[in-house]
């Protein structure tokens, strides 16, 4: 066996390919940039994107003056570009969970939404915002998610070792339950249009979002989805499984606690400002793993940015195909991802 | 000797899955572990790698505390194939290979990529992978995957290399390839503990035999001075006849219908 040529061989396609990851990287974040812009203009009142530039430079005092109207200025300040920022956190927030989970439980069709973590969020936020404490709603949130992961994970266990379809059915359980409390609350306390404010809480919306909310989906993004990010070479050693991983000197149950809380935290976040949105978690991390393949370092960012893009245009269709009415973006989300969901259900056969 | 293991216990609920394990390995020798199902084998190379918090051992290579060192430096000096580990995702073989450099690299592991794409270039050269360095993992074949996974043990760089059944569900010739491998890797002096229910393979391949039973080691030596009729009877509970192979003077055994538990003869 001649080493030195053929070794050279297996070098190129990692060059190779690192050189497609940056460029796809590249692609994807420019491909970010024009969609918040876009998205901005497009709605009712008719904006152009330099007039979208020209306020985000006024307002980041860029420019002293802005010859665009207070009115106009107001729509893309106010109301459109907090809403597409708070959406492209929520998109990329969800990727990266959907990525950690299937990783970590070797479960390619692990999603917050599928494992009812999403539910149990929701549950988590409504009831501090039934109890008054609006600014606890992420910590609601939070703990509502992370009960949500522990009863899957056990009602999975408790079946036997946890394979991807049993996780789905516990998660199925518990996502039933988890709405059903949350229409409860909601129906029980709400004088109103409760039908409303139920459905957006089950089915996601972005609808009313200010900047505080894309404040905080950001910086959970930062402080939560950032650590995640960079762990790819650790999710990695988890791809032949736990005794694999631990002979590559991986602390296991220490890693996927650590990890899965870090999924709960961001999720909690993400539903108290968005609802229970679907599949945005599923489909996109597979999206990027078909053509980036299967190494958690390359999809992980990839499926960030791709989750953001995905989500500013899935909540864009939802506030502007009915307009003047708003569809929850839930519904967007789940007519493309339902059947991208059943694709990977075929793909996987063997595994569940 | 460079592996030494002393006493290892394992009780579960009460059942003793290992009860006073204790035997030293030499460096460049195949070492086969045998004994029936439920013997205690797979848990003993999860209990000399530390993997069994319950388990009471101690195990020592090269006169290290072996279960005291940090638990990547481990990695560093032990590797582990397991029986068929296997993955839905569409990872490349180099890739997989790569995965064997975790415990060298910091947290970036930026700093050491080239010496990494050699070390996994020469793992994938030594089981002769490299042709598949670019395919995905769950396109090959069975034999393929365990060769890859060999690879990926030998990008850790390791000093003790065990393995637990890696032959199992692999036709004739991926069994030989993984032997001959196998016999390779123990020429260059590493330290080789392997799991084997194939007992025809075991007798032709190995150096030294250490037979299980109930979480006991009940024979240790050579093929042929453990591998006997009376011991098939008294371990697996199996007649069968035992012949020599003339060519290699290792034992042959024959299970099927007309054996009984006696040493054959073979007319040549």
């Amino acid at each position: 066996m001649v080493a030195a040529p053929l070794g050279l061989s297996a070098l190129a396609p990692a060059a190779l390919r690192r050189m497609r990851g940056r460029a796809a990287l590249a692609g994807l974040s420019a491909l970010l940039v024009v969609s918040i812009v876009v998205a901005v203009t497009i709605g009712p009142a008719q904006i152009s994107a330099g007039e979208v530039w020209t306020v985000i430079a006024h307002k980041l005092g860029l420019v002293a003056d802005s010859p665009v109207s207070r009115l106009r200025e107001g729509i893309v300040w106010e109301l459109r570009l907090p809403r597409v920022l708070a959406a492209a956190a929520v998109g990329a927030g969800l990727a990266i969970c959907g990525a950690v989970m299937q990783a970590l439980t070797r479960n390619p069709l692990a999603d917050p939404y599928l494992l009812g973590v999403s539910s149990g969020a929701a549950v988590g936020a409504v009831s501090m915002l039934l109890l008054g404490a609006t600014l606890l709603l992420p910590v609601g949130a939070f703990l509502g998610a992370l009960a949500a992961m522990a009863l899957t994970l056990g009602l999975a266990r408790a079946m036997g070792a946890i394979t991807a379809s049993r996780a789905i059915l516990a998660g199925l359980a518990v996502s039933a339950l988890a709405s059903a409390l949350t229409s409860l609350l909601i129906f029980w306390t709400a004088t109103g249009d409760s039908y409303r404010e139920i459905l957006s809480w089950l089915m996601g919306s972005l609808a009313g979002t200010r900047w505080t909310d894309a404040a905080l989906g950001w910086a959970a993004l930062a402080l939560i989805g950032g650590p995640l990010l960079t762990s790819g070479r650790v999710l990695d050693g988890f791809v032949f499984g736990d005794t694999a991983a631990r002979a590559l000197g991986i602390a296991v149950d220490r890693t996927r606690w650590l990890m899965l809380g870090g999924t709960a935290l961001l999720t909690g976040v993400l539903v108290a400002i968005s609802g229970a949105i679907g599949f945005v978690g599923l489909i996109l991390p597979h999206a990027v793993r078909l053509v980036c393949g299967g190494r958690n370092r390359d999809v992980l960012p990839l499926a960030a940015l791709a989750g953001a893009v995905f989500m500013i245009w899935a909540d864009t269709a939802a506030r502007t195909l009915f307009d003047p009415r708003e569809l929850p973006v839930g519904i967007v989300t789940a007519m493309l991802g339902a059947p991208a969901f059943f694709w990977v259900l075929m793909r996987n056969r063997r595994a569940t | 000797m460079s592996l030494v293991v002393s006493h290892a216990n394992l009780s579960i609920e009460g059942r003793a899955i290992l009860d006073d394990v204790s035997f030293a390995l030499a460096p460049g020798r195949l070492n086969a572990l045998i004994g029936p199902n439920g013997a205690g084998k797979s848990t003993l190379l999860r209990v000399i790698l530390g993997f069994e918090p319950a388990a009471r051992a101690r195990i020592e290579f090269e006169g290290q505390d072996f279960l005291a060192l940090p638990r990547r430096t481990r990695a560093r000096i032990a590797a582990l194939v397991e029986q068929s580990a296997t993955t839905d995702q569409p990872l490349a073989v180099h890739d997989a290979v790569m995965l064997g450099r975790l415990p060298h690299q910091d947290g970036w592991g930026a700093a050491h990529d080239n010496d990494d794409e050699r070390i996994v270039a020469d793992a994938l050269s030594r089981v002769g992978m490299e042709p598949f360095a670019t395919r995905r993992f769950p396109t090959l074949s069975g034999g393929e995957q365990q060769r890859v996974h060999i690879a990926r043990a030998l990008a850790q760089q390791p000093r003790l290399l065990l393995l637990d059944e890696p032959t199992n569900h692999l036709d004739l010739s991926a069994q030989i390839a993984v032997m001959e491998i196998l016999r390779a890797l123990a020429d260059t002096g590493m330290t080789i503990l392997v799991t084997m229910h194939d007992l025809n393979l075991t007798a032709a391949w190995f150096d030294t035999v250490i037979a299980l039973d109930r979480g006991r080691v009940v024979a240790e030596g050579a093929p042929k001075a453990v591998i006997d009729a009376g011991f098939l009877a008294r371990v697996y509970g199996v007649p069968a006849t035992i012949f020599t192979n003339p060519a290699s003077g290792r034992p042959m055994i024959s299970y099927g219908p007309g054996t009984n538990s006696v040493a054959g003869q073979i007319e040549i």
